[in-house]
């Protein structure tokens, strides 16, 4: 396309939450293979990653740290953009639909859909949990704080947890390699009104109106 | 610790057989044997195995009971825990337990360790940590059903009780055994052990301890130390000794099933993605969508 025809762009996130976002991610990857590594023997090979068995054992808690911060400020950012609503609980009903391309059998979706929506509830589930089970499990600081049946539950937990974030950040990666035109949002903050016509077409109805961003 | 051994029967956090050509030990491996009933408390054992593993404790204070030092340590591989008991008859009980790595023939410390080769288990039964593979995350703490590893504040590594595996290697016995005064420490393969321990019992049941016993807990598949009791029925008389001592069912999940079924729904999960995509092709947005969307704001 060249610049007459290209079309306004939606402004979807701001530098400040596109910056966070990519700590998130970068912490995640790190926490996740580094973890990894100590859940299967198999993965093992993956703690050369932070330099080693004794530096992933060192570093994988400050990370976790960072990233639960960062993650908490985020989804601070956009709480108020996740309430749950009738068409959300419709969308999950019709999750089959979106799967098979049938998008148009959904009902119209606002700044997120029912499925990104689950996702943030559950990511901060996950989180919590698995920051409040590694800090039990976290023997050069806390551990000593717990019964030893607090530290088995937890390392139980926090397994349990990490491989579900690990399974809903699948997800989460997917949808953004799908859904053609998504992964914009999160490295240049905007989309094209196309996509937000296609996706999240009561967010479009919002904006309409609201000046939009030329870039 | 880096000697070879050609007699590793299981290695931590690996998934394919260890070195292990050597035949079947004879008589089910080596044990321990400490006689409670024999034991007078002198500490001797503690002092042995400090000078043997070149350990120096710090100096403590008294916490008002024999125990010295009051728990294990990075340093104190062995110690003497003291329990003043009143019997039936009104009589006190001095039960005097060596408290130390009863090495498991099932270890918990080895099935929670991640560290590929920091905790393996000898032919023989021996459980020893090497720490030069260890990489001080305390999973081993986790999965101990006995509470004895520690980890050093000097090098985070975890250390524990080693059965003396370098004296046993070139047929010696351990420092413990050797210095025992009053022969309550025994050491020979399991069998006879078992054998030494029968005759003690029947000799303590002659003399009125009805439920004299043996102590080599079946729910850790047997144990490489065992106890002669003279209450072997109430073994949480000897400072807490567990009953029915087993790998947590929390770390056994966490540290069996979950393992195995963890990888594969995440591979699922990441191949199901995959051939979704395959399978629909990209979800994309087209001029018409652009078009409609223009004509919407410009409605």
């Amino acid at each position: 396309m060249n610049k007459a025809t290209q079309p306004r762009m939606i402004q979807r996130y701001t530098t400040s939450q596109r910056i966070n976002h990519w700590i998130i991610a970068i912490t995640f990857v790190l926490l996740a293979v580094s973890g990894l590594a100590l859940f299967h023997p198999s993965f093992y090979w993956m703690s050369n990653l932070l330099g080693g068995g004794v530096w992933t054992r060192i570093l994988h808690p400050f990370i976790g740290v960072l990233m639960a911060l960062c993650f908490f400020v985020f989804a601070a950012r956009m709480f108020r953009h996740n309430f749950l609503t009738r068409a959300d609980i419709e969308w999950m009903r019709h999750a089959p639909d979106m799967l098979n391309m049938k998008e148009e059998r959904l009902p119209e979706q606002g700044r997120y859909n029912g499925g990104q929506k689950l996702l943030f509830f559950a990511l901060i589930f996950l989180v919590l949990g698995l920051l409040l089970t590694g800090v039990v499990m976290w023997r050069s600081y806390f551990s000593h704080w717990f019964s030893i049946e607090l530290i088995r539950l937890s390392s139980l937990l926090h397994a349990l947890f990490a491989f579900l974030m690990i399974c809903a950040i699948i997800v989460h990666i997917y949808a953004g390699i799908w859904v053609k035109g998504s992964i914009r949002a999160m490295t240049r903050g905007t989309v094209t009104p196309g996509w937000v016509w296609k996706h999240h077409r009561a967010w479009l109805r919002e904006l309409r109106g609201t000046p939009t961003h030329d870039k | 610790m880096s000697l070879q051994s050609l007699d590793i029967k299981r290695r931590s956090a690996t998934t394919t057989p260890p070195p292990g050509v050597r035949g079947e030990v004879v008589g089910d491996g080596v044990a321990k044997l400490i006689d409670t009933t024999q034991c007078i408390g002198c500490k001797a054992c503690q002092v042995a195995c400090m000078e043997w593993n070149d350990l120096r404790d710090e100096i403590g204070s008294n916490v008002g009971v024999y125990d010295n030092p009051a728990d294990l340590t990075d340093q104190s591989w062995t110690v003497m825990r003291f329990s003043e008991y009143e019997n039936t008859a009104g009589d006190l009980e001095w039960l005097i337990r060596k408290d130390g790595c009863m090495h498991c023939e099932d270890p918990g410390c080895l099935k929670a360790c991640p560290s590929p080769g920091a905790i393996i288990q000898y032919h023989n039964g021996i459980v020893d940590f090497h720490q030069e593979n260890c990489i001080g995350c305390g999973y081993c703490i986790t999965g101990c059903p006995f509470d004895i590893p520690r980890l050093s504040d000097k090098d985070k590594k975890a250390y524990k009780c080693t059965l003396c595996s370098d004296r046993v290697a070139v047929g010696q016995e351990p420092a413990c055994v050797k210095t025992c005064p009053t022969g309550a420490i025994v050491f020979g393969t399991k069998e006879d052990m078992k054998q030494h321990a029968d005759g003690r019992i029947a000799d303590l049941k002659s003399r009125g301890f009805d439920n004299a016993g043996l102590y080599d807990p079946g729910g850790v598949g047997g144990t490489h130390v065992m106890y002669v009791l003279h209450h072997a029925d109430r073994p949480g008389l000897y400072n807490d000794l567990p009953k029915d001592p087993e790998i947590s069912p929390m770390v056994a999940v966490w540290k069996g099933v979950a393992k195995p079924l963890g990888v594969a729904a995440m591979a699922f999960a990441a191949l199901a993605g995959f051939f979704h995509y395959i399978r629909t092709g990209p979800n994309e947005t087209d001029e018409e969508d652009e078009r409609k969307a223009k004509e919407f704001m410009d409605e």
